[in-house]
């Protein structure tokens, strides 16, 4: 079988081999490569790890982070903790579902854009934020979204 | 080289904050970063550079003051001065502090901000409304480095449990201090580390809960990614107190920047043996690891959260037995959340009689509070228990946006309830919060004013305890699932009475019969708003009105006569449901309409009515 997982991959994946309660460690160390996990991947972690896949399976689908299909290049999530609901975060969703033309836990059919709801990052302070691949946009109104994705959109065309 | 008691000692004393250079703090947070706080690092490093005083002054990052309302926030110390804070400072602003303060030694007044409050190594007078203990270093050392730490007694409780003091010695000094657990029960820490401490095990364990999942609540977040050390030093304190040779930190994955600086102070206290094998000299051995959350609001109630930690699916199982006799793998552990852990070495250093000094009967210490939503001055704040909520809103906070009316204040998060306006100066503890229906919780507190619909912020909480309930037991997935349509049919107006006596109903069943915290909590939102606000939710039923105008389904959009006939609303409608020839009165088909609010935000003769 032709393996998906690096070098450095299966290295992590021996060390952490004999630390109880590894499962959900690897699986992050898997996502944080792939961007989610592929199924072919969760197989060969079974094996290397000795569980059985019914039980990854069991764990990607409890877990809210995991994901099971590949997200857009840009990972727009937007922040639905109390705050930023408060604050109108929910049209920001609206909006930005409404300007890239696709559902909640999409990805656009060129591959460059997701949106996500996410709960809270702790920056109720600057209700509403979103993050775009991480970095955090704080106070967004949905009049700065335009600006906010041609900027994202201008470093994929340079990058 | 690796610290002694002895060497730990002197470091105290030269490892102290110089307070003969000027210092100048930026508040270097998830938020400041947001808010731009590293442009303004580097904007200072350039200025100061530029006029060749950067030699001089000691400019650092450090950790959250709290003020987040006005990140990035600096704070500038210079000796023999009060120290000066300034927010919203941006590169303009920097140019003006530099120029003005650092150069001509006039602070400026219209970019300052007051000081939060004391932290506990000075003196609190009565007038003080903040006391920060578990925030003591936020915002003040540079959280990277370990030598800061010390100069702040840091790991001098440990030093003092390991050398001077039996388990049973610090089991006492927590019990007389009265410290209860900050993560939402309010279980007495001393009695919990007790229950463990005198189990007969071979191997125990001490976890750290860092899986802030409250929305709404980042008090931890601000302590880890500003004082990480604290509750390093706690976790190894109560690792000696209970006999534990192993920590594990379950933290959210949602906190990179806290991760990324647990696992620095980790590598830094190992190298300089104050963790690890043999600490300080002595023959006490402790080692601490992070374990990862993966998004699971479940995994916050501690059985949850072991099983978590064990790698599986993050089910609770009946308690008892409690983890502190029987939990990760099967042994002893001791569960606290960080904000207790953080309390803990001052608790150690200080006296437990010191520490019982301040807050309220039944309830000692300080509290941290996320104060978010409609105040002017959102952040986080460290208050002794027993401060009202008058003072927490309007003396500390500055009120409410746009001066509008105080409707509720909500804590608890998804598990709490409401405390409304005629509540305004109870002391807040855990007693009493509870007698009015809501809770402490984790210390979120979201400000709600008139524009707020407390259905809508019900079915909010409901959504999520939905979402987040594992399923395991039947009256939390059933019942919750339950409730929450019976809200969604409140506020699209097709409820009757009858529904409100039926949420009761189930509400009292989930609280009686749930497995865990999750679902004997969930009902507390409806409980409670019930209780206050019956009146709203009858406006909804009855009337089929939202009063606060914030339920789609109640809202509808016309037209006035100020329309000019533009066609921008037409234009941008994404549902066509707006019909009007060109300079003609336009109008709205009811049916069509989805009630997005485009209309209402494109027409420039505010012609259209949101009602």
């Amino acid at each position: 079988m032709t393996t998906n997982l690096t070098e450095e991959l299966i290295e992590f994946i021996n060390r952490w081999k004999d630390k109880p309660g590894n499962l959900i460690m690897v699986l992050h160390r898997v996502q944080e490569h792939f961007g989610f996990i592929p199924r072919a991947t969760a197989f060969e972690v079974a094996n290397l790890l000795d569980v059985p896949i019914a039980k990854i399976y069991g764990v990607i689908t409890f877990y809210h982070l995991f994901k099971l299909q590949k997200p857009g290049r840009h990972q727009i999530s937007v922040c639905m903790g109390t705050a930023c609901y408060l604050l109108e975060a929910e049209d920001l969703l609206l909006e930005l579902e409404r300007r890239l033309g696709i559902g909640v836990n999409c990805t656009t059919d060129d591959g460059e854009f997701s949106i996500e709801a996410v709960r809270c990052i702790g920056c109720c302070g600057l209700a509403p934020v979103m993050t775009i691949d991480g970095e955090v946009y704080a106070n967004v109104k949905k009049s700065q979204l335009p600006k906010i994705l041609a900027k994202v959109k201008k470093m994929v065309k340079t990058a | 080289m690796k610290y002694n008691e002895k060497s730990l000692g002197k470091a105290f004393t030269s490892n102290k904050f110089d307070s003969s250079r000027t210092t100048i703090l930026v508040g270097m947070g998830t938020c400041g970063v947001a808010a731009g706080a590293k442009t303004t690092f580097d904007d200072f490093k350039t200025q100061l550079g530029s006029l060749g005083i950067l030699e001089k002054i000691d400019l650092k990052g450090t950790g959250c003051l709290g003020l987040c309302y006005s990140e990035p926030t600096v704070e500038i110390r210079e000796p023999g001065k009060d120290p000066v804070i300034y927010g919203n400072v941006k590169t303009r602003e920097v140019e003006k502090i530099v120029n003005e303060h650092l150069v001509q030694n006039t602070p400026v007044e219209s970019l300052t901000f007051p000081y939060p409050g004391k932290d506990c190594f000075q003196d609190k007078k009565d007038s003080d409304l903040q006391y920060r203990i578990v925030t003591r270093n936020c915002g003040f050392i540079d959280p990277d480095s370990l030598d800061e730490y010390i100069g702040r007694q840091g790991y001098a409780g440990l030093s003092k449990a390991i050398f001077s003091m039996t388990p049973d010695d610090v089991i006492n000094e927590l019990k007389d201090a009265g410290i209860r657990g900050r993560g939402g029960a309010g279980f007495p820490t001393g009695i919990k580390w007790s229950f463990s401490k005198d189990t007969d095990s071979d191997q125990k364990y001490i976890v750290c809960n860092a899986d802030e999942g409250d929305p709404g609540a980042y008090m931890d977040r601000s302590v880890l990614e500003g004082d990480p050390h604290s509750v390093l030093e706690a976790m190894a304190i109560a690792g000696y107190t209970v006999g534990a040779n192993q920590g594990y930190i379950y933290i959210r994955a949602e906190y990179p920047l806290a991760i990324e600086r647990l696992n620095r102070a980790i590598d830094h206290a190992k190298e300089v043996g104050l963790l690890g094998e043999g600490i300080l000299g002595s023959d006490f051995s402790f080692d601490i690891e992070l374990r990862l959350g993966a998004g699971a609001f479940v995994c916050g109630e501690e059985t949850a959260l072991l099983a978590s930690i064990e790698g599986k699916r993050g089910m609770p199982v009946p308690r008892p037995p409690f983890p502190a006799v029987k939990g990760l793998w099967g042994k002893p552990t001791v569960i606290n959340n960080v904000e207790t852990y953080s309390n803990i070495p001052m608790i150690v250093l200080k006296g437990g009689s010191w520490y019982s000094s301040i807050g309220t009967e039944g309830s000692k210490g300080t509290k941290v509070f996320a104060v978010t939503g409609k105040v002017k001055q959102s952040g986080l704040i460290e208050v002794p228990m027993g401060t009202s909520l008058r003072d927490i809103v309007f003396n500390i906070c500055g009120g409410i946006k746009g001066d509008k009316t105080f409707k509720a204040a909500q804590t608890g998060g998804p598990s709490g309830g409401c405390i409304v306006p005629q509540f305004l100066d109870t002391p807040i503890d855990y007693e009493s919060l509870k007698n009015i229906g809501s809770m402490m919780g984790s210390g979120g507190m979201i400000i709600m004013d008139e524009d707020d619909c407390m259905v809508d912020v019900t079915k909010f909480y409901l959504e999520f305890t939905v979402d987040e309930s594992c399923g395991k037991c039947a009256p939390c997935r059933i019942g919750g699932r339950t409730c929450y349509n019976i809200l969604e049919k409140v506020s699209k107006g097709t409820a009757t009475k009858k529904d409100i006596q039926s949420l009761k109903d189930i509400g009292k069943a989930m609280s009686r019969a749930s497995l865990c915290g999750l679902g004997q909590t969930a009902p507390n939102p409806f409980m409670s708003t019930l209780k206050y606000f019956e009146e709203e939710y009858l406006a909804h039923i009855e009337d089929k009105v939202c009063p606060a105008g914030k339920c789609k389904e109640m809202i509808t959009f016309t037209i006035t006569e100020d329309c000019s006939g533009c066609i921008a609303c037409s234009k941008f409608c994404p549902v066509d449901a707006i019909s009007g020839e060109k300079k003609g009165q336009h109008s709205i088909d009811q049916d069509r309409c989805i009630k997005c609010g485009r209309c209402v935000e494109v027409c420039k003769k505010d012609a259209v009515l949101r009602a």
